[in-house]
């Protein structure tokens, strides 16, 4: 079963309940769980589940290399970019790779077959443990543009084909754009983490769209801080039939341990029995079995 | 005319309220432009009851569609198109509209030349008046890309206005993160405020939005929001900002009432008086002589 948290924007805590939740799971021995922080951007998974790193790869996307021996300075190649990522300028040809979406269109219509792809390295992947938990995250170099490409390849990379039987829980970026689109795709639930006011509210809607209205997913609410704000959060769910799964009080002392790297369930053990009957919850709503 | 702008290393660090605290300040001693640059999720009308008196769509990039009538199902599109768009049929194939980034790689290579690049508008962009000034701000339709470039149209029209009324202040509340859309936000700023939580990954969230902002040759000054959540962290913070020579603009306290201010739909600083609004009184100050030098 493959979950993935969102929330419409950062800082609600949605890093928070996927830690927890994999942390309660491994901790009750059943099933095999898997992490895989798709916040390239600001990968922070890693902060709370000290995991060793084994495997580094790095990733990126084919971007075009001109040979300019076979080159005629024609412009086919710069005609068929929708991306204005390669410019044919006198006898010169530029390529601009943060502009680049590595689609290989400019090297297919070349008519002197004067184009050859080269890897431009983006970021790197990182897999490895964190106890019996298998981890992994991407890491997008600064000064790139584009993350679909790096959560892309971490996906196929950190997700078994064959994954009956597991539990993949997938931190997504915040937001609601293209980064957000390619994590939450292909999962069986969204969970999505919100905060009681006005803008956790206005953001979770944003995030409903793209999760149950655009993909056609299952969706499910945390509200974490609970008690911070207004009712809003309780109407909107109600009114959209959108169960509220899980409820985390505003509480200094989660804020305390999150800002030193705690973990939850072992700052307060009592929201262990929490997370896995959040767990219990979404399987029971995904049509999985689970274990007594 | 200046422009200042408030980035994040990453969301919820209370950028937006800080934001709406200083548009409220600022616009009692000067005119004011506001641009909210978060166009994935923008949060500035929600503190400052927008009116809005323009509204104008956004395009985007393109999708593919293929004609079920000339397609000849000879598989051509789905061998070239490298972002799994093309479902297969028997008769004829269809485009994941979701996944199509529109390349046009198809397009190009269809034998049959079924298929079409359809433009999308990818969203909205508005000019708002508000109680402190006008206010650009846009939203992005959910899962669309391209908001390096809504960003840009935000801020270009924002600075048209300031420019041609003369207005002092260009304010921009900016993305979270350090991806295109805070590149957009920062460029030709002439400050930036950066806002840094006292967490585990306060310090790395900086250092990594102050590469952007150094790309751009932007100087930076700091603010430490919630500093007495975590003393500690708040002291390696401050230490790392001497060792960058970056100087603090302030640190606000944790105050509930910034929340409940929120809640009712105004800054911070027109809501109540209380330790954060005091302390964002006085970082309005620093800022506003740091700029003017
Ligand atoms: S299409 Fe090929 S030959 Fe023409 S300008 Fe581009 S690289 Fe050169
Ligand atoms: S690979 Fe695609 S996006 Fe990149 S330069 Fe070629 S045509 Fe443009
Ligand atoms: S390449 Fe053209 S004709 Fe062939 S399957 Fe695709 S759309 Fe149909
Ligand atoms: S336009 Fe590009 S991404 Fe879209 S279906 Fe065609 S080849 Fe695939």
């Amino acid at each position: 079963m493959v979950i993935t948290v969102a929330s419409g924007k950062g800082g609600t805590g949605k890093t928070t309940v996927a830690v927890n939740l994999g942390l309660a799971l491994s901790k009750a021995g059943q099933p095999p769980v898997h992490i895989v922080d798709c916040d390239v951007e600001e990968p922070n998974a890693a902060l709370f589940l000290h995991p060793t790193l084994e495997e580094r790869e790095e990733v990126g996307q084919l971007i075009p290399e001109v040979n300019l021996d076979l080159c005629t300075f024609c412009g086919r190649c710069a005609e068929v970019c929708q991306y204005s990522a390669i410019a044919v300028v006198g006898q010169r040809v530029l390529v601009f790779p943060e502009l680049c979406h590595g689609c290989g269109s400019c090297t297919l219509n070349c008519p002197e077959g004067a184009i050859r792809e080269k890897l431009d390295v983006m970021g790197v992947l990182e897999m490895g443990r964190a106890g019996p938990i298998a981890f992994a995250q991407g890491r997008m170099n600064v000064g790139e543009a584009m993350a679909v490409p790096i959560i892309r390849q971490l996906k196929r990379q950190a997700i078994p084909e064959d994954h009956d039987g597991q539990v993949i829980i997938l931190d997504a970026p915040p937001g609601t754009s293209c980064p957000v689109v390619e994590s939450m795709r292909g999962s069986d639930y969204v969970l999505m983490v919100t905060e009681p006011t006005p803008f956790g509210l206005h953001d979770l809607r944003l995030a409903v769209q793209v999760a149950r209205d655009e993909l056609g997913l299952p969706v499910g609410v945390v509200i974490n801080r609970e008690g911070i704000g207004d009712e809003g959060v309780d109407a909107y769910c109600e009114e959209e039939g959108i169960p509220i799964l899980m409820r985390i009080p505003l509480d200094r002392r989660i804020a305390e341990a999150y800002s030193e790297g705690i973990p939850m369930v072992e700052a307060l053990p009592e929201y262990q029995e929490a997370f896995l009957a959040l767990y219990r919850e979404i399987a029971h709503r995904v049509g999985v079995e689970v274990a007594p | 005319m200046k422009q200042l702008v408030i980035l994040s290393g990453k969301g919820g660090t209370g950028k937006t309220s800080i934001a709406a605290a200083l548009a409220h300040l600022a616009s009692s001693e000067m005119r004011l432009v506001l641009a909210d640059a978060d166009v994935d999720a923008a949060n500035l009308e929600l503190v400052l009851a927008p009116t809005r008196v323009e509204e104008h769509p956004f395009e985007g990039g393109s999708i593919a569609e293929i004609s079920p009538d000339k397609c000849v199902a000879c598989g051509v599109c789905e061998e070239v198109c490298r972002f799994d768009a093309i479902i297969p049929g028997d008769r004829f194939y269809q485009v994941d509209r979701l996944a199509c980034e529109g390349c046009a790689a198809c397009f190009y290579q269809c034998p049959e030349q079924a298929i079409q690049m359809i433009p999308q508008q990818a969203g909205e962009w508005y000019r708002s008046d508000t109680r402190f000034g006008p206010l650009f701000h846009a939203h992005l339709f959910a899962g669309q890309e391209n908001s390096g470039k809504l960003v840009t149209m935000v801020k270009q029209q924002a600075r048209l206005l300031a420019l041609d009324t003369g207005a002092d202040l260009l304010l921009v509340d900016g993305p979270p993160g350090i991806g295109c859309p805070v590149i957009s936000a920062s460029a030709g700023a002439d400050m930036a405020l950066l806002v840094a939580e006292p967490t585990i990954s306060g310090v790395h969230d900086l250092d990594r939005v102050l590469a952007t902002t150094d790309h751009f040759g932007v100087p930076a000054r700091v603010l430490i929001n919630k500093a007495d959540i975590n003393p500690a962290r708040a002291e390696e913070i401050e230490a790392f900002c001497r060792e960058r020579e970056i100087p603090i603009a302030g640190r606000v306290p944790y105050d509930t009432t910034v929340t409940k201010a929120m809640v009712n739909g105004q800054p911070i600083t027109a809501y109540a008086d209380g330790p954060a609004a005091e302390a964002l009184r006085r970082a309005w100050a620093h800022l506003r002589e740091a700029l003017r030098s």
